[in-house]
């Protein structure tokens, strides 16, 4: 892990360096809202999950889900991160039609969880550090639709009071390349807890981005923030942008406005939201309706214990355990399906050192290439684990070489059935009967007495033979037999 | 069961388990005594085909004999509390028409146990006043009158219409609530007994908030006895709110009449205030002679900050009112006035619903919660708060038992007299009843008394946390020694 350093930008008067920070929204994985009883569910029609204390109606008192403080303690962890035993909830005061109860319930200057650190990997093999600021438990607004009526607003309360976390990293993230890197670390990192779906189509993750540039090393100019961002390609696009606008600016011997900016994916811009003097004075204060939230060094271990093996770990063990390059471990782990997927090919394997890292191979180039080719989802794969587990295993032990693993493999794409039944039942069992190769080699050595005068004079010229044998048995042929028994005949 | 209004709840408790008459009977008398005091507007939303239904449901349960502990019993209710498909307003032009489709948890409770509904009680908006003149249906009249006058009092507030509707016989008992001595002082201007239980001892799902961290649910009756019935009904630990507190509730009329002797209550030195009238002074020091009569110790204690509680409690409250208050924007219910854009529709929806106190508080409390006045005023107001709490934990370590204070710097005042120019003149009147509520303690008010004028004045006695008993067994002392009263019926 090297300190973050990024691509530079090249100004008129020189190399510019980019201040990147992010606040990641996280939708928090529960069935319920953070302080009622109603669903979570997504898609529902307006206003149909939306509780009394969600429409804030009088006298409704919010209470806490514990399930999404155990979700925020598992993400906590998984971040490598402080766990605050005793956090507060802040009213966070404002009006608007989304927000039913004129505040949203936050945590501001007592979060429940605090520093922490992610390691990203980057294209070229290295990896930097991003630090976490904090992450807070906070309620997400409901929706206005405006197209329902010509002279009216309607607001759909679903979503008002779903559970959110909001990640804060440090302003350690140097280029475009860097925060795409984090965010997608950070939704794999979640998504392996279970404590996010990372949809972020469905806005269960999204991204507020803070920039600003400055010369290398030089003081921290001032930053723009850039909201609602629901794509890790339009994060990437909108820092390039929003960098180059601001070295603009500062090149003509302007000044950046502390502004908040949306990014218009359509015109690949960012253009002004507020500017500070219009930010809200959000009158932050503790929530008087509900107690701090206190948990004890007991309940973090529990949940520490219980934590799923989270990508980095289990690149290593990959790496470590089947000879697998860093690379393709990465690969593997980068989504959880499909490293559930491989993990299930290695539960079918007899020989798991031997024929680890062949699996890995069958996943990535064969199965991956072919699901990419037809744009296919691992979960939605024709080929399941287990049957691919045996025609690794096949392979592994000898039953069928390579190249009939490939025709295996399409059968069981197109046709489905058990790779063991399918090799026996179409006999495409490698032939590793020595005397039944050597029958075979001994009448292609007969026939053609001017190519083994060849290869006598240039072992190169040997694969010739071994072509011939493969193509008379079908395929079946043993290779390394076939290999052995040549090299003797022919005395090379 | 010529006079069944005048009875106490533990008489028509034996009246309606001997069958002298039933709970419809009782409750006809009520709804009769309501009718014929409007001129009190101690009523908001009279319910009387709900009153009856109610009432004849639970006489056929005590004709089978399973009736609750406040089985049969008629009660108001304060328009504070959210009850289910009944109009509840807080008294405030903006919740318009509202018809909460759920109850309060404390009003459930007693229901569950057997009361029965006479209707809503009127009080100031929101809870927000000293003499219940800020209600959106006008002030509500005391019963009380001064010697020789027809002045009309207020019953002070906010639990006005609770205090007034007691006292004059209207119902046998009301719930209320105490954000900063709207239960005791109205209390003490009615001679009636008012308690504000431990801060967590009743839920507060379904009561209108005013300010959070305050706010408290309890009894008005006529007698401690009655004040200790209805506490039991009303108290209890409710998932839905997690402020309240998870504990058993005593049976508190046991403690009702248990010896006082070997208990040690403190004077507070900086109770005696400057200008206090002499009969109020006098009242304390017949009310401290009587405890020590039946065999309590008296001890001068001091309270340093209390001279800083009612400037910080006039911080805190409107901070959380100012937030509390912020989802009436005429957007899913109640009061809305259109505007040209969401904004116009917010101020004038607002301003057309709150009335002048409410603003003044929304406002306040929006000032001091704002980026640069937060640390000068709301944290600085809840160290305050911290400090008032450890003055009364320091006297309790000690070992008192119990404080003993004036409920009220003076009697109940003309409608219209104070407060006019200056709302502080108004917020005066709570002087000995907020550092209760700043502490999270109980208190309770009880009649002691009356002033030169023959207005009622209160004592107040403030416990420990969670020990209300012992305020009850010392109420009943104080009931006992000064004797009950009952303003003549001009109305």
């Amino acid at each position: 892990m090297t300190a973050a350093s990024g691509k530079l930008i090249k100004g008129q008067t020189g190399d510019w360096e980019m201040v990147i920070g992010l606040e990641v929204h996280a939708q928090v994985t529960s069935n319920s809202k953070l302080f009622s009883g109603a669903s979570t569910e997504f898609g529902g029609e307006p206003n149909t999950h939306v509780s009394l204390v969600d429409a804030a109606m009088p006298g409704m008192l919010p209470v806490i889900n514990e399930e999404c403080v155990r979700q925020a303690v598992r993400t906590g962890l998984g971040l490598n991160a402080k766990i605050n035993l005793r956090s507060v909830f802040d009213r966070k005061n404002y009006f608007y039609p989304d927000s039913p109860q004129g505040y949203q319930i936050s945590q501001y200057k007592s979060p429940i969880v605090g520093e922490g650190v992610v390691e990203v990997e980057l294209d070229g093999g290295h990896s930097v550090a991003i630090g976490i600021e904090r992450l807070h438990l906070e309620q997400d607004a409901g929706k206005l639709l405006h197209d329902q009526s010509p002279t009216m607003s309607y607001v759909d309360l679903n979503r008002c009071g779903v559970a959110l976390m909001e990640i804060v990293s440090k302003p350690d993230i140097r280029d475009a390349e860097q925060a795409k890197a984090y965010v997608t670390k950070l939704r794999s990192i979640l998504r392996y807890l279970g404590t996010c779906d990372g949809d972020m189509e469905k806005g269960s993750l999204r991204a507020d981005v803070n920039v600003s540039v400055r010369k290398p090393g030089g003081p921290l100019g001032t930053r723009c923030e850039i909201k609602n961002m629901n794509s890790i390609n339009f994060i990437g696009q909108a820092i390039e942008y929003e960098a180059r606008r601001q070295i603009e600016i500062i090149e003509d011997g302007g000044a950046i406005d502390q502004e908040t900016r949306l990014f218009d994916p359509n015109k690949g811009e960012t253009r002004s939201m507020r500017s500070k003097e219009e930010a809200h004075d959000y009158r932050y204060f503790p929530d008087p309706d509900l107690l701090p939230l206190e948990f004890s060094e007991a309940y973090v271990a529990g949940l520490k214990a219980d934590l799923p093996e989270l990508p980095d770990q289990k690149k290593i063990r990959f790496i470590e355990g089947f000879g697998l390059s860093p690379y393709d471990a990465g690969v593997l782990v980068a989504e959880r399906e499909s490293a559930d997927f491989y993990e299930t090919v290695l539960a079918g394997l007899s020989d798991k050192p031997r024929d680890g890292k062949l699996a890995a191979n069958w996943v990535i180039n064969e199965l991956f290439g072919r699901l990419n080719k037809e744009g296919r989802d691992i979960t939605a794969s024709p080929v399941s684990a287990v049957q691919l587990a045996a025609i690794v295993e096949l392979i592994g032990e000898g039953t069928i070489s390579g190249k009939i693993a490939k025709d295996l493999f399409e059968i069981v794409w197109q046709e489905g059935g058990d790779p063991r039944e399918l090799v026996e039942t179409r006999g495409m069992k490698q032939v590793t009967d020595l005397s039944a190769i050597e029958k075979v080699v001994d009448d292609i050595i007969a026939a053609n007495p001017d190519k083994v005068a060849q290869a006598k004079a240039k072992p190169q010229l040997a694969g010739w033979f071994v072509g011939q044998v493969m193509k008379s048995s079908g395929g079946k042929a043993n290779p390394q037999a076939v290999n052995d028994l040549l090299k003797a005949k022919l005395g090379i | 069961m010529t006079d069944l209004i005048s009875m106490t709840i533990a008489e028509a408790r034996n009246g309606l388990a001997n069958k002298s008459f039933t709970s419809l009977e009782l409750t006809d008398a009520h709804l009769a005594a309501i009718e014929a005091a409007r001129a009190l507007n101690a009523f908001v939303l009279e319910t009387p085909d709900k009153a009856r239904a109610m009432a004849r449901a639970i006489d056929a349960k005590i004709a089978k004999g399973e009736g609750g502990p406040l089985a049969g019993i008629p009660l108001g209710i304060k328009d504070l509390f959210a009850t289910k498909d009944v109009r509840t307003t807080a008294c405030s032009k903006i919740l318009g028409n509202f018809v909460p489709p759920y109850e309060s948890t404390v009003t459930s409770q007693l229901w569950r146990d057997g009361a029965v509904m006479l209707g809503k009680l009127n009080n100031d908006e929101f809870a927000m006043g000293s003499s219940n003149e800020t209600s959106c249906f006008g002030p509500v009249v005391n019963p009380w009158r001064r010697e020789g006058s027809n002045t009309s009092l207020v019953p002070g507030g906010s639990s006005g219409g609770s205090a007034s509707a007691v006292a004059a016989l209207l119902c046998m008992g009301a719930t209320a609530t105490d954000t900063g001595g709207s239960i005791r002082q109205p209390a003490a201007f009615t001679a009636t007994v008012g308690v504000k239980p431990t801060y967590g001892r009743c839920s507060r799902w379904g009561i209108v908030a005013f300010a959070s961290s305050l706010d408290q649910a309890g009894p008005i009756a006529r007698t401690t006895r009655d004040a200790a019935i209805l506490m039991r009904s009303m108290a209890g630990h409710d998932p839905k709110d997690t402020t309240s507190v998870d504990r058993a509730v005593p049976d508190y009329e046991a403690a009702i009449g248990k010896s006082v002797k070997g208990m040690k209550i403190g004077i507070p030195k900086e109770y005696r205030l400057d200008g206090m009238p002499a009969e109020v002074e006098k009242l304390w020091s017949e009310g401290a002679a009587w405890l020590k009569a039946a065999g309590a110790e008296l001890v001068e204690i001091s309270l340093p900050h209390t001279k800083y509680a009612l400037p910080a409690y006039y911080i805190v409250a409107p901070a959380e009112a100012s937030s509390n208050l912020a989802r009436y924007d005429g957007v899913r219910y109640g009061l809305r006035v259109p505007g040209r854009s969401i904004g116009e529709m917010y101020e004038n929806t607002r301003a057309e619903g709150f009335g002048d106190e409410v603003r003044r508080r929304v406002m306040i409390g929006t000032y001091v919660l704002s980026a640069g006045y937060y640390d000068a005023y709301y944290l600085r107001a809840q160290k305050v708060r911290t400090l008032i709490k450890k003055d009364f934990e320091d006297c309790f370590a000690k070992g008192v038992n119990a404080i003993l204070t004036p409920a009220t710097p003076s009697a109940a005042f003309g409608i219209g007299e104070k407060g006019g120019a200056d709302p502080v003149e108004m917020y005066l009147n709570d002087i000995f009843t907020v550092t209760v509520n700043m502490a999270g303690l109980p208190g309770i008010a009880v009649p002691a008394g009356k002033d030169a004028q023959g207005l009622p004045l209160g004592l107040q006695l403030i416990g420990r946390p969670f020990d209300e008993e012992t305020l009850f067994s010392l109420g009943e002392v104080v009931e006992q020694a000064a004797g009950r009263f009952t303003p003549a019926r001009w109305w």
